[in-house]
């Protein structure tokens, strides 16, 4: 609306109120703006204001953090794998060399052994049974693929076992031993009693000497007395 | 004092609306706050010297806006928009600093 030029006090006044009107809409506009710009930067945790260099770089730098744990990821992959194969290793051994004292235990006769096996009882009503004959009796036994044996219940027969005799008893690792004279075996039990009552062996020697030989066969047959060992003095093991 | 109430009706809007920015704008808005307040100082200091004009300063305003803001897409455009946009924000920090200590002296005689 045009101004009445003949009231120019009035006009300017006009003006200068209206000018003053878009002054404070500018100041309002301002005040508004970096109030808005105020609350992004406060809330800004989406990297939506970012500009595109600075989120690149952010980018950049997270591939690149990413690689680098990758590599460390792999790294420690491979570091398990290798414990985890040197532990299985190592319990390997460890069943391996458990297996094996098994074995020497009862081979050396320091544990107690059960297992099928024969019962031999051998009767000698008129003394004449030698060491020799017992031992030879023995010897068919091992040959028979006896593991573990003993006599009365108190001789482990082991590989230094020694047959002797004295004052006409036989005495075996210097204990003596008495008929009637109890042997116990463990292997197969019908491969052991075929060695004992085959034609010209034990049971033929010592019915033969006024004796007799029952073998029984058995499920179990328990080994029970043991034979303590002492370190070798004089020999030492040699590598290889 | 008409631009005095128009500051605070701004800033209460602004308080008040929790505004989102276009994502287009958002880059910017920054440069634009310091450059109106680059102008608003200027008027300040004119006010206080009594040369104060509402044209110059309404022109000053706007077009210290539209410098700025195309200054930034200008950057953009060519690769090397953090670069000037740390330079337009350098200038106007001067300005805004010579103004101030202009308005200063006005104000304290110091």
């Amino acid at each position: 609306m045009p101004e009445p030029p003949t009231s120019p006090p009035e006009g300017s006044t006009k003006r200068s109120l209206r000018s003053q009107l878009f002054v404070g809409l500018l100041l309002a506009v301002l005040g508004f703006a970096a109030v808005a710009q105020m609350r992004l930067t406060r809330d800004d945790t989406d990297y939506s204001g970012q500009r595109r260099e600075v989120l690149i770089e952010l980018l950049d730098s997270l591939s690149s953090a990413a690689e680098r744990t990758l590599v460390q990821v792999d790294e420690l992959e491979r570091t398990r794998d290798e414990l985890l194969s040197s532990s299985e290793r190592r319990q390997i051994a460890i069943d391996e060399a458990e297996s094996r004292l098994q074995v020497l235990e009862v081979l050396t006769g320091t544990v107690a052994a059960t297992g099928p096996g024969v019962t031999i009882t051998i009767t000698d009503p008129e003394d004449s049974v030698a060491a020799a004959s017992l031992l030879n009796g023995i010897e068919e036994l091992r040959d028979a693929g006896a593991e573990a044996i003993e006599i009365n219940d108190t001789v482990r027969v082991v590989a230094s076992t020694f047959f002797t005799e004295q004052d006409g008893e036989v005495r075996i690792d210097g204990v003596a031993v008495r008929p009637p004279y109890l042997i116990d075996a463990i292997g197969s039990s019908h491969t052991l009693s075929e060695a004992v009552i085959f034609p010209g062996g034990l049971a033929d020697e010592i019915e033969r000497l006024g004796g007799t030989v029952s073998v029984e066969e058995a499920n179990l047959v328990e080994v029970g007395s043991l034979h303590s060992i002492d370190a070798p003095e004089y020999s030492q093991p040699t590598e290889g | 004092m008409i631009a005095a109430y128009g500051l605070a009706l701004g800033v209460l809007a602004g308080l008040l609306m929790e505004p989102s920015i276009p994502e287009a704008l958002a880059p910017y808005l920054p440069i634009a706050v310091v450059a109106a307040l680059d102008a608003v100082f200027g008027g300040l200091r004119a006010h206080l010297d009594g040369v104060f004009d509402d044209k110059v300063f309404v022109i000053s305003f706007v077009s210290n806006v539209l410098i700025a803001a195309t200054i930034v897409y200008l950057g953009d455009q060519l690769g090397v928009g953090g670069q000037l946009s740390t330079g337009v924000i350098v200038v106007l920090g001067i300005r805004i600093f010579s103004n101030v200590a202009a308005i200063r002296r006005h104000v304290f005689h110091a």
